[in-house]
């Protein structure tokens, strides 16, 4: 049915090398990244974890283009990333939505951007927010959303430029609990409708275990790869897996390895 | 279109919200509270009734203070003749001209000043030099600067409106949230776009203050200046009142000069508001 126009193709292999990042200046320094290394295959999902202040973020700012790598390199479908770019679409964890425009607005920005026709705007911003269950919503303003909802208009903005990744930045984390797991389902949901590699930062265990086919255990600063976890449950799947027993032995293996390095990062020397 | 896998289960939390019903009490204060306010102007309207007519005389002196009824009896006069619209109009004029130059000058070199490193190096600081001078202590530098009454009266009422409409839109693109910017940029704005898409409509709500505030300052300016050196305008006309003891007559000026202040103040916020749909009703009407 809509396979066939949402989809991207084989593309999004994000290769990110000795990727190492330091804030500051003279000897005020932090080191938030150091020698991270991930490869991803066209459209995987997979997911950053790790604590908090471990430079998961830092790492995706960096493919985004919003920040410089210090050192190492990244590279998106063979282009080095130098710069931000619709190729990469960005999903904050909030209040990213432009106040000033509708929802309608916010949806068609990128393609805007781009000089598509008025038209052909509206027309595929209307399917990008079938997409994500909020047809009937165009002309309301951010603020008289729900936190869901806007974040659901952010997945819409960020897709309507069928990016080669997707990037998506604890996009749940402010959500109360029964809203994350129904914008779980449904990120899966769109995602099996659009194919795009996606790049998920979090710090809930669960949520990257659901969600990923594998997930990236970060270190505590400065961030490294500890471990990467593949998920093989198999999709589409359904929020009970998170009760199954293999799930939970999953669940263990890398709850203890959070664990270790939120305990590192709290009793370890100032950076 | 076929609805998206688990979507349409997904129940829609936080729809716009519906407006409650008010309760019994507020419905009963909505007409009570514009009773009350309606009695309170009334109540001041009697004290200067009784002020004037029994001639008080308690450290402030109410001897020559015209009553309302003379008031009134003076406007309806003032308004039969054609020469009181020629004052009203040459105020009108200058607000007019000075509020547009300083709207201009202002919103434009705050965008720029708020955005552009470059532009804060060589803009602000000569607006940071002038900015504690009163634009009133300017009259008599500008009566040398400028060949006419008319023009030196504008400048006057640009020189005051500017300020507080250049401060404010600094202040407005200052205060744009970075991450909006950043969202931007990674849907494929470049930096006219931002300059477009963002940074304006980010600082318009602190513009449409600045504005406010502004068309408040130039009305003090226009008044102050035509008071001092004007041969015509609102300002003009109440002062020579006071000369010529027409004492009704400064009292008209003053209540003209009030109600133009407070029309021009609600046409901005009129206009701000119909700019701004996306902040919700109380916002909007408090700048």
């Amino acid at each position: 049915m809509r396979g066939g126009d949402l989809t991207n193709g084989a593309t999004g292999r994000i290769e990110i090398t000795d990727l190492g990042m330091v804030f500051g200046r003279n000897s005020r320094t932090v080191e938030a990244v150091r020698r991270f290394t991930l490869m991803t295959t066209p459209g995987e999902f997979v997911a950053l974890l790790g604590p908090s202040g471990c430079g998961k973020t830092t790492v995706l700012n960096a493919v985004a283009g919003f920040v410089i790598p210090t050192v190492g390199r990244i590279v998106v479908d063979g282009e080095i990333i130098t710069q931000p770019g619709a190729d990469r679409g960005m999903v904050f964890q909030q209040h990213s939505l432009f106040p000033w425009k509708t929802v309608l607005g916010n949806v068609e920005f990128g393609l805007k951007m781009r000089g598509v026709g008025k038209k052909e705007r509206k027309s595929q911003a209307h399917a990008y927010l079938s997409l994500v269950g909020l047809t009937g919503f165009e002309h309301a303003y951010p603020r008289e959303l729900s936190g869901g909802m806007q974040q659901r208009v952010g997945i819409a903005r960020a897709l309507v430029n069928r990016p080669r990744v997707l990037l998506m930045d604890e996009p749940f984390g402010a959500l109360d609990a029964q809203t994350r797991l129904t914008m779980q389902e449904l990120l899966l949901g769109v995602w099996r409708e659009v194919r795009t590699t996606v790049l998920f930062v979090t710090h809930d265990i669960d949520e990257a275990l659901f969600l990923a086919d594998r997930v990236a255990v970060m270190t505590g600063r400065p961030g490294q790869i500890r471990d990467l976890v593949e998920v093989k449950f198999t999709r589409p799947r359904a929020a009970e897996i998170i009760a199954t027993p293999a799930f939970m032995v999953l669940k263990a293996r890398v709850l203890a390895q959070v664990r270790e390095e939120s305990a590192r990062t709290l009793s370890g020397p100032r950076p | 279109m076929a609805t998206a896998p688990n979507v349409g289960m997904v129940p829609f939390v936080g729809a716009p919200a519906a407006q409650a019903e008010a309760p019994a009490l507020l419905r009963l204060a909505g007409w009570r509270r514009p009773a009350l306010r309606v009695l309170s102007i009334g109540l001041f309207f009697a004290a200067w009734h009784v002020a004037t007519t029994w001639d008080v005389d308690f450290y402030v002196r109410f001897q020559n203070i015209p009553t309302p009824a003379e008031v009134l009896e003076e406007a309806v006069a003032l308004f039969g003749s054609a020469a009181f619209y020629v004052h009203i109009l040459a105020s009108l004029e200058r607000i007019w001209l000075g509020f547009a130059i300083a709207t201009t000058l202002g919103v434009g070199m705050g965008l720029l000043i708020g955005w552009f490193r470059f532009a804060e190096d060589t803009l602000f600081p000569p607006i940071e030099l002038f900015r504690p001078i009163p634009a009133v202590a300017w009259v008599p530098l500008s009566i040398m600067l400028w060949p006419t009454e008319r023009s030196s009266i504008v400048f006057i009422t640009t020189l005051g409106a500017f300020f507080p409409i250049v401060l404010n839109t600094i202040h407005g693109v200052e205060g744009i949230d970075r991450q909006l910017v950043r969202a931007a940029t990674s849907l494929g704005a470049g930096r006219l776009a931002i300059f477009r898409e963002v940074v304006i409509p980010g600082a318009l709500p602190s513009i449409v203050t600045g504005l406010s505030v502004g068309m408040g300052v130039s009305w003090l300016c226009l008044i102050s200046a035509e008071m001092i050196s004007g041969q015509f305008g609102i300002g003009y006309f109440t002062w020579v009142a006071y000369g010529i003891v027409k004492y009704s007559q400064i009292v008209v000026g003053m209540l003209v000069i009030g109600v133009l202040g407070m029309l021009s103040s609600a046409l901005i916020r009129l206009v701000g508001a119909r700019c701004m749909p996306w902040l919700p009703r109380r916002v909007r009407d408090a700048t």
